[in-house]
């Protein structure tokens, strides 16, 4: 009993111990373990994904770790050092974007990387952060919901890099962005007549912006109304990445052993379709529990947000959570054939990027957020 | 700045992520549906997609059998040649792929379209071959090229070798690519692979046993369809099985005997059978003029193929089953068999021909053939003679009631049965044949005077060199009669021998010995003093013969035939049937030698030299002779 006991309180003073060193830092317990417990999924599916690269792993435990690094750094910060940082964040990433546009690498028929000597990032990456932070920071300082003309302020902050990144063309990521802000919106209380309306003249926007739309990305919205009229072009991802999917069966194939991506069949194995080789190797129960393992980080996040103070943190924090689940939808989705395939990574999963340091960072402001909370509202 | 509302906007939040977390559950259901439609509901059907997808059967062709003659010397045999093959799945413009190989001299343009059918009737992983055996020219002009032809392989595949060129290859037939009909009468994927197959003769007949079964190996591929042995730790079950190779096919035919057919026909258009009557094997089957079997398994041109289709000699033209033609005299001894048989006739009592027969009652003339008046002639002496005016009576007196049936029991008018395909009946006509055939009611009266003609095989009397050498062989044997056969046996994997039996058939019925020694004597006479004595000299051994002159044009009732004014193509056929050695015949000829005038002129001294290259071969063979055949004398 007495070892027992010991034993016990051992771990209680560990447990306490840990509590404190995360409180100091500022980190949310919970939603670390969720975030650990999914980079270690991420890990495994990656070591098979990308035929069993060491040197894949490593650089994602870079990744991860610079990921963390800023994750702890942003925790630091308060609601209002955030709020005066938005338009600074959000300007240089517009020049950013413009640069790009104008002088960026040119990689896959696409321009979104800048080269900065050693690193070479997507300065679309930081308008995922700034939009919903310079949008939350607009509309802390005015009434909810939002009438008319902030509406169309809110409008303009979100559209301009919206724009510029999709002329890249990166349609994955201007989507990601428009929805951040689109979110901050939403969650602001927009009423919902209004949002039908927006809807509905987005639609009518839709069918005007088609003829804006590359070829490309056309032909992949077509695709994805019909994939098998182009089974070994622009079909081929979707067709590919069904069968693997749905080959896997319950259980799957089992580690390493997916035919469809050890043998190539599957496109972009380790990076947007990677949710796929999940479901191949690990079945539907791989996928359930993926799925239960973001469930739960979307959950804590949100309930992080909801327990922030301030408009501008809990706009900025719900809109960081769910644009979290957005980005896990539409890689399920345009993999599983639900969506079109508009090239979003599955979030800490997906090899490669710098969206695993934007995701830790925008994890670390929510973290920031719930800690700097006032406790007793004055 | 103004105050704001914190009620409200806590009533917002909280409605709001409300909404949103109803929306995620929402979300999160839809997708899981859909992720459980396509693992557990669709999981049989991408399952079998995704086997389909990393593992691809790799046929391995079985080699072809070969053809030996009937002592075991090699006829067909196989040897590996340079192929273009296409995989149409990885050609990824076909039509282009076949104008570019058209523009390099590559492809006969006029190949492309039925090349394409053909390519699109096969599974699109199917390697389809498109050239064949490619010269060492053609080899280097697409090896330059190769980087620009996706999908387009130089392959080394076995391809089918004729030794003897064109010897008997209407009887061998030959190869050439699958076609697009082919497929239809073919097991698809028991062909995976194979390039060839039989079309004529023995290769298509017994195509089957040729082919043996094709083998396969399962390979990996990646996705580009490239060979992989393994990749990241997916490794699967693969499995292989051993192609069986095809049959040899023992022949009846004799190597000499066929190569001296062949020589002694020489340039001429005709055509040499030869048979064993003892059990209805096929000693020389030849056509001429023939064609090279190695061009059509090197794959013809159009204008290749067109050119061997217009040719005026039809070389394509498998004369000895299909060139049908009056038979002429070598009727004669059936018609002297059927005298005796039917009793209308005295073996004994000499008729006197004065070189011209009239029907009673008629001034038509039947005129005697170019022997002239051959005085008082008995019936030995008639078919030794081959006396024209002889047998007009005779056909006269039996009426052609009597004469149909009675030649159709030697396989007159109907197929002899031979194992290879393409066989014609003939013509055997009958009153009963005219009335059908004809329209005009004054036509299709049988006259007299066509009894008359078919007493010395003209009129409408129609028969094969096959037929002939068939009846021939039925003579010989006294009415004994088999099916003509190509093929006498295999030889196994083990490389043993395996004969199989004669096929006997139904002969002629009725018959006695003594009509058959007296008829036999008239065929020993024709070759010692008759028609044929020029042919029988010198023989070692006791030739029997008929020679047979067959009409291509009708001489007018006062007119005289005269070979040296009639155009070439309108000059009489050639005809010659022999067996020997009379008293224990081994081989049974018929020859014939189109537009080659008098039967013992042209054809006569081929069937000699055909029978002494057989009879007299003492040349070993690869093979002891047949211990069951009969023995030399």
């Amino acid at each position: 009993m007495m070892v027992d006991e010991n034993r016990d309180s051992a771990a209680r003073r560990t447990f306490s111990a840990t509590a404190r060193l995360l409180s100091a830092l500022k980190l949310d317990g919970a939603l670390l373990v969720g975030l650990g417990f999914l980079a270690v999924y991420a890990l495994i599916v990656q070591y098979s994904a990308s035929g069993q690269s060491l040197e894949t792993i490593l650089r994602t435990l870079m990744r991860i770790g610079i990921g963390t690094v800023a994750m702890i750094a942003l925790a630091q910060s308060s609601p209002n050092f955030l709020r005066s940082l938005a338009p600074w964040l959000y300007g240089i990433g517009v020049v950013l974007l413009l640069v790009v546009d104008a002088i960026g690498y040119v990689g896959k028929g696409a321009q979104r990387w800048l080269d900065v000597g050693l690193i070479r990032f997507q300065p679309s990456e930081i308008m995922k952060l700034a939009v919903p932070m310079l949008a939350a920071s607009f509309m802390h300082e005015r009434r909810l919901p939002p009438d008319w003309r902030n509406l169309l302020v809110l409008a303009a902050i979100i559209l301009l890099p919206v724009a510029l990144v999709a002329m890249q063309p990166d349609l994955g990521t201007a989507v990601l962005i428009f929805a951040a802000g689109a979110l901050v919106i939403l969650m602001a209380g927009l009423q919902w007549q209004v949002i039908a309306g927006l809807a509905l003249a987005g639609a009518g926007a839709a069918v005007v912006g088609w003829n804006f739309l590359h070829d490309y990305q056309r032909q992949r919205i077509r695709i994805f109304l019909d994939p098998q009229s182009d089974p070994l072009g622009s079909g081929y991802h979707i067709i590919q990445s069904q069968i693997a999917i749905g080959s896997g069966g319950l259980f799957g194939k089992g580690w390493m052993n997916g035919s469809q991506a050890q043998l190539n069949f599957l496109p972009e194995r380790s990076t947007d379709f990677i949710f796929a080789v999940i479901g191949e190797e690990f079945g539907l129960l791989g996928l359930i529990v993926l799925m239960l393992l973001y469930l739960v980080i979307v959950s804590r996040a949100v309930f992080l947000a909801t327990q922030a103070s301030g408009t501008f943190a809990r706009l900025l924090g719900l809109s960081l959570a769910l644009t979290f689940f957005v980005y896990v939808f539409i890689n399920a989705g345009m993999v599983s054939g639900l969506v079109p395939v508009v090239g979003v990574p599955l979030p800490l999963i997906s090899y490669g990027g710098t969206s695993v340091v934007t995701l830790l960072a925008g994890f670390g402001i929510l973290m920031g957020l719930y800690s700097h909370r006032k406790l007793v509202n004055s | 700045m103004r105050i704001k509302d914190q009620w409200n906007e806590q009533r917002i939040f909280s409605s709001r992520t409300f909404a949103a977390i109803l929306i995620i559950g929402v979300l999160s259901l839809t997708l899981l549906g859909k992720l459980a439609y396509l693992q557990i509901i669709r999981h049989d059907y991408y399952l079998e997609l995704s086997q389909g997808n990393r593992v691809r059967q790799d046929p391995i062709p079985a080699s072809r059998g070969l053809i030996l003659d009937r002592r075991g010397r090699v006829l067909v045999d196989n040897e590996p040649a340079f192929q273009l093959e296409l995989i149409p799945e990885q050609t990824p413009d076909l039509n282009d792929t076949l104008q570019r190989l058209a523009k390099l001299k590559l492809l006969d343009p006029d190949d492309i379209e039925p090349l394409r059918r053909t390519i699109r009737s096969r599974r699109v992983f199917d390697s389809v071959p498109i050239k064949l055996r490619l010269s060492d020219e053609e080899i280097g002009r697409f090896a330059v090229h190769r980087y620009e032809f996706q999908g387009v392989e130089l392959r080394a595949r076995q391809t089918r070798h004729y030794p003897y060129g064109d010897l008997g290859v209407h009887a061998l037939g030959y190869v050439a690519a699958v076609s697009e009909e082919d497929l239809d009468r073919i097991d698809k994927p028991g062909y995976a692979g194979t390039t060839l197959i039989g079309k004529l003769g023995v290769e298509s007949a017994y195509e089957q046993r040729l082919h043996g079964l094709n083998g396969y190996q399962q390979i990996l591929v990646n996705a580009q369809g490239r060979s992989v042995k393994f990749q990241g730790a997916y490794q699967p079950d693969l499995q292989a099985s051993a192609p069986v190779p095809g049959t040899d096919l023992l022949l009846a035919i004799d190597l000499p005997a066929q190569q001296a057919a062949e020589a002694a026909l020489g340039d001429r258009r005709g055509s040499v059978v030869a048979i064993d009557p003892a059990n209805g094997d096929v000693l020389a089957l030849v056509s001429h003029p023939g064609f090279d079997p190695t061009e059509f398994s090197r794959g013809l041109t159009r204008a290749e193929y067109a050119d061997l289709i217009n040719n005026e000699d039809k070389p394509l033209l498998n004369r000895a089953l299909r060139g049908t033609y009056p038979s002429g005299s070598t009727i004669k001894p059936m018609m002297a068999l059927a005298g005796l048989t039917y009793n209308v006739v005295d073996p004994e009592r000499r008729e006197f021909c004065n070189g011209e027969f009239h029907l009673p009652g008629s001034t038509r003339m039947f005129r005697e053939g170019k022997t002239g008046k051959h005085g008082e002639v008995n019936l030995v002496d008639a078919v030794a003679k081959s006396c024209d005016v002889y047998f007009y009576g005779l056909a006269s007196e039996l009426g052609v009631d009597r004469i149909a049936p009675f030649v159709a029991q030697f396989g007159i008018g109907s197929l002899s049965g031979i194992d290879i395909s393409g066989e014609k009946p003939g013509l055997l006509p009958t009153p009963a044949w005219k009335k059908q055939t004809f329209k005009r009611p004054e036509d299709q009266i049988w006259f007299p005077g066509e009894t008359v003609n078919f007493g010395v095989g003209q009129g409408y009397l129609l028969v094969t060199p096959l037929q002939l050498a068939h009846m021939a062989a039925i003579l010989a044997e006294r009415g004994k009669s088999f099916r003509p056969r190509l093929v006498m046996g295999v030889r196994d994997a083990a490389g043993r021998i395996i004969r199989s039996a004669p096929v006997p058939s139904v002969g002629p019925k009725g018959i006695s010995e003594a009509s058959w020694a007296l008829v036999l004597r008239g065929m020993i006479g024709a070759a010692t003093y008759g028609t044929a004595a020029v042919i029988g000299k010198g023989a070692r051994y006791t030739l029997a013969a008929k020679t047979g002159t067959a009409q291509v044009f009708t001489v007018a009732q006062n007119a005289h035939y005269n070979a040296n004014i009639v155009p070439e193509r309108l000059r009489d056929h050639s005809w010659f049937i022999a067996f020997a050695p009379a008293e224990a015949p081994r081989i049974a000829v018929s020859v014939l030698v189109e537009n080659g005038g008098f039967g013992v002129a042209a054809a006569g001294p081929i069937a000699r030299r055909v029978i002494d290259a057989y009879l007299l071969d003492e040349a070993p063979g690869v093979l002891a002779p047949d211990p069951n055949a009969a023995a030399p004398p």
